[in-house]
């Protein structure tokens, strides 16, 4: 899904919510994965302008779960420990509330190059 | 999507029906802050019982509508925070540092009662003159 208005952000979380539904995630686990994507895609827009959601199923023979990847050619993260630093809250709007989007989710991987952009995967395995 | 704005009494009763984008936020705190004046009312309720998700721009963004609801002189709580989004705003780590919160539509009401009792003097112990 391609990301760059601010409509976009709530129609990626709405498609990760029905497809997390779809695999039998608890509403709460739905809900999580959604605010999960409704944080990277505002990033996206907020900071690379335009982007994209890609959302998968992911099945590894024992459980089955949701991956999210969040992927810009936006100007990229120059201090990417920093940017992922547990501790720092995102209540002031401000930062790229990372590190809540890694709580969130099971598993959570960042590639960034400065003047590049930017890809997020993040996984989401069904209890 | 708008959000219908009731005025019951002296209250403001904003009730979300869906997702909301980030300009439908910003035209429901815009919205809120200005009919406080045009109606003279003394609180006002935001039901979020319909929210889908609660991320950092909305939780920033109800922040900011109860301190500028606070500035001009009335009251703002929040009602109606579902349990999935109340665990999901913990996972992220946001806060609402200075919003008050309640149950539901009827406790939201009673709490704008009792701090509307509150604020007329002479009549409440809360005063602690």
């Amino acid at each position: 899904m391609p990301v760059h208005r601010e409509i976009d952000i709530v129609a990626a979380r709405r498609e990760g919510r029905a497809l997390a539904s779809l695999l039998g995630f608890s509403s709460t686990e739905a809900t999580l994965v959604a605010t999960a994507i409704s944080e990277l895609a505002r990033n996206i827009v907020l900071y690379a302008k335009q982007g994209e959601i890609v959302l998968g199923l992911l099945n590894d023979g024992n459980r089955r779960g949701v991956v999210v990847v969040a992927r810009d050619e936006g100007p990229g993260i120059p201090d990417i420990p920093w940017a992922v630093a547990d501790g720092r809250s995102t209540s002031g709007g401000l930062g790229l509330g990372l590190p809540g989007v890694r709580r969130l989710m099971d598993e959570f991987h960042i590639a960034s190059e400065v003047g590049k952009g930017t890809t997020v995967v993040v996984k989401k395995w069904k209890r | 999507m708008l959000v219908p704005i009731l005025k019951q009494r002296d209250y403001l009763i904003a009730t979300i029906q869906a997702a909301l984008t980030d300009e439908d936020l910003r035209l429901l705190r815009d919205g809120l802050v200005e009919q406080v004046g045009r109606y003279r009312s003394r609180g006002v309720i935001v039901d979020l019982t319909a929210l889908d998700v609660m991320d950092s721009f909305a939780a920033r963004t109800m922040r900011d509508l109860a301190h500028m609801t606070r500035f001009r002189g009335a009251e703002m709580v929040i009602v109606g925070i579902q349990p999935e989004v109340a665990f999901s705003m913990v996972q992220l780590g946001l806060t609402l540092e200075g919003v008050s919160t309640a149950l539901d539509l009827e406790e939201g009401l009673a709490y704008l009662d009792r701090r509307g009792k509150a604020k007329r003097p002479g009549k409440s112990s809360m005063t602690a003159r």
